[in-house]
């Protein structure tokens, strides 16, 4: 675009953030302070998540943008739109053929690989921050893995409903050293973040935060020996593709409770139902 | 059978060009001119401008008018284009005390040198509609009088000679920029009066307040205010010496605030101190009370109240942060509420399970 730099931030803007970077990789789950510019998009938009991409971006990469799982959300499309105007990269929809994956609140159902990025954006860095507000505080804590205030809260949930009542930004410990927020993404995904093959970047723009998950980490799930760290998800298949092993949006179609159960992950449902598979919604819909 | 709902590049494109109408109005009326905005909305031109951090009439005028005189937007336009202006250089300290001063009082003195200046004020104006506003009517001319060459020493400086007012704080090197190092703390004095100057008007104003009702109050009196054109100065390495690169209208103000002293170190008045870009007196007289109160530690007073915490002052006196993250709640949220919603139905059944085993047991 004209007047603008590559990727819109200018080099050694960029060259700060990949520092930042460096350093995140290097303390796998580390929140690591950086001079977060104010982007063109309203914080908590993505602002984090852009410039992350923007320092990572270069002109072979493919982009792909995802939004609550689906590529076609407004907020993705407007974000895939501001690389494409600034950058003029190739986007995808496809998780496969993406080498950078910008989400927000989702970790695609398809295995990442080896030579992709996926960068998440972070509304709230700070895992502690509903247990301790000032962030001198909780940055003390870190230095010291002093994390027994989270698991007091775990074991309160516990006590008082009988299981842990977190079900999503379910937080992690990180190489087992740093308590780390995976992103408002369900616990659902926390598994597929354990040695993931790709690398994983996480921008928090108006928190001015960093932090990193180099490839093949180990990410645990907080939990106790009695009451070990479970997923959930709707128990139905996907009405579209019948996917009975992904996570699902619940789609109101009437208003006397009818519901739709269909993937949240758009391009892995497209997918699946290229491939022939179909749901009961599907089926229905061609006999009709 | 259902459609997923399309956000789209369509339905986008669509909602824009909406926007680009209704900022427009009725075409039949004459379209604002941007010297219309900067002239006759000044006050507005320089709250963006302000909370912006951004001195240019003309482009805040334009964020205005493009915001449909929505201000933390004009803000939020003027704070995106200031990130992508290359840094060729960074002004010396303007000088207050030189002011060509279109406005100064002062609450502690009755009179004092260079004297009380009413200049174009609110203050005693009584509120009632103008109608003839309404009707193009044309203002009275100003009377008008000859500049002199009086010398307006700022209220400290006079003070301070007989030592009743702390000194400004000492040269600690190169001030700080949030805007391009993230906040750390203990924030710096610096810092912190940054973030005061590019904060939200309302927010600061409020927490002001709240000092005057007992929340950390510190006994303020408005040792003085003054507005008017400072200039700015830069001084070149390869030149050596300063050069004038234009006139700012600033408004300044110096609180007086209560003394400090013990039987060995002599009383003395302490200061909170408000400098804000264009004319806007709320705003300097609430940063200069907040300012004062967030210095509560170092003067070794208790941290009780929310304006003298410096963390919860600093951390969300900005609106373009604050209304990003709160208005961020409509974006899309249904994946982390349909994990909710499990969570929710599966502790419901879990209830029940066991109200049935209670009956079954019974």
């Amino acid at each position: 675009m004209n007047g603008y730099n590559f990727a819109y931030l200018d080099e050694q803007t960029k060259r700060m953030i990949r520092r930042a970077l460096l350093k995140a990789v290097a303390i796998p789950g580390h929140q690591v302070p950086f001079g977060s510019r104010e982007m063109p998009l309203p914080y908590g938009w993505g602002t984090g998540g852009i410039q992350v991409t923007a320092s990572v971006l270069g002109q072979d990469d493919v982009l792909k943008v995802i939004d609550q799982g689906a590529d076609d959300t407004t907020n993705a499309v407007s974000i895939r739109r501001f690389f494409a105007r600034t950058a003029g990269v190739r986007t995808t929809t496809h998780t496969s053929e993406a080498t950078v994956i910008q989400t927000r609140h989702r970790i695609p159902e398809a295995k990442l690989r080896e030579d992709q990025i996926i960068v998440y954006q972070v509304p709230q860095p700070e895992p502690l921050y509903r247990l301790e507000s000032s962030r001198a505080e909780t940055r003390r804590m870190h230095g010291l893995a002093d994390y027994g205030l989270m698991h007091v809260k775990l074991y309160e949930d516990i006590a008082r409903y009988g299981q842990i009542s977190i079900s999503y930004d379910y937080p992690v410990m990180v190489n087992q050293r740093y308590l780390m927020s995976p992103s408002p993404i369900p616990a659902f995904d926390n598994p597929k973040m354990h040695m993931m093959p790709a690398l994983q970047l996480f921008g928090a723009g108006r928190e001015k935060r960093i932090y990193a998950i180099p490839p093949y980490t180990g990410v645990r799930s907080l939990d106790f020996d009695d009451h070990p760290f479970r997923t959930l998800r709707a128990p139905h298949a996907c009405g579209l593709c019948g996917a009975d092993d992904v996570y699902l949006d619940e789609v109101v179609t009437d208003d006397r409770g009818g519901r739709l159960y269909v993937c949240s992950d758009t391009d892995h449902c497209a997918e699946r139902r290229d491939a022939g598979h179909a749901g009961t919604a599907a089926m229905q819909d061609t006999a009709e | 059978m259902y459609v997923t709902v399309k956000g789209g590049e369509q339905a986008i494109d669509a909602a824009h060009t909406w926007l680009a109408e209704a900022r427009r109005g009725d075409p039949a009326v004459p379209e604002l001119s941007l010297a219309q905005v900067e002239q006759q909305l000044g006050r507005a031109v320089d709250r963006a401008m302000g909370e912006g951090s951004l001195y240019d009439r003309e482009l805040a005028a334009l964020a205005v008018k493009q915001a449909q005189g929505d201000l933390i937007e004009a803000a939020f336009l003027l704070r995106a284009y200031r990130t992508t202006l290359p840094r060729f250089a960074y002004s010396l300290p303007v000088d207050t005390a030189a002011m060509l001063a279109r406005r100064r009082i002062s609450a502690v003195f009755k009179d004092l040198p260079g004297g009380q200046l009413l200049g174009p004020t609110y203050d005693y104006t009584h509120r009632l509609l103008d109608f003839t506003l309404a009707a193009d009517g044309a203002p009275r001319p100003a009377p008008r009088a000859e500049p002199d060459d009086v010398v307006m020493p700022r209220v400290p400086d006079i003070l301070g000679h007989e030592g009743l007012l702390e000194k400004d704080g000492g040269d600690e090197g190169e001030p700080g920029d949030l805007t391009r190092e993230p906040l750390r703390f203990p924030a710096p004095r610096d810092v912190r009066l940054q973030a005061l100057a590019r904060g939200d008007e309302g927010f600061l104003l409020a927490l002001g307040y709240s000092t005057q009702r007992g929340y950390g109050g510190s006994h303020p009196f408005a040792g003085e205010i003054r507005m008017g054109e400072v200039s700015v100065e830069i001084e070149p390495p390869e030149l050596g010496f300063a050069i004038d690169i234009g006139d700012i209208v600033l408004t300044e103000c110096q609180m007086v605030n209560q003394f400090k002293g013990s039987k060995k170190t002599p009383a003395q008045f302490t200061r909170g101190y408000g400098l804000v870009f264009g004319h806007s007196e709320r705003k300097a007289m609430a940063m200069a009370l907040v300012d004062r109160s967030m210095r509560a530690e170092e003067l070794g007073e208790d941290v009780t109240a929310p304006a003298q915490n410096v963390e919860f002052v600093v951390y969300h006196s900005d609106n373009i942060e604050a209304t990003g993250f709160v208005e961020h709640l409509k974006l899309p949220h249904y994946v982390d509420f349909q994990s909710e919603l499990e969570n929710v139905r599966r502790m419901r059944r879990e209830v029940a399970r066991q109200a049935e085993h209670a009956e079954a047991a019974e």
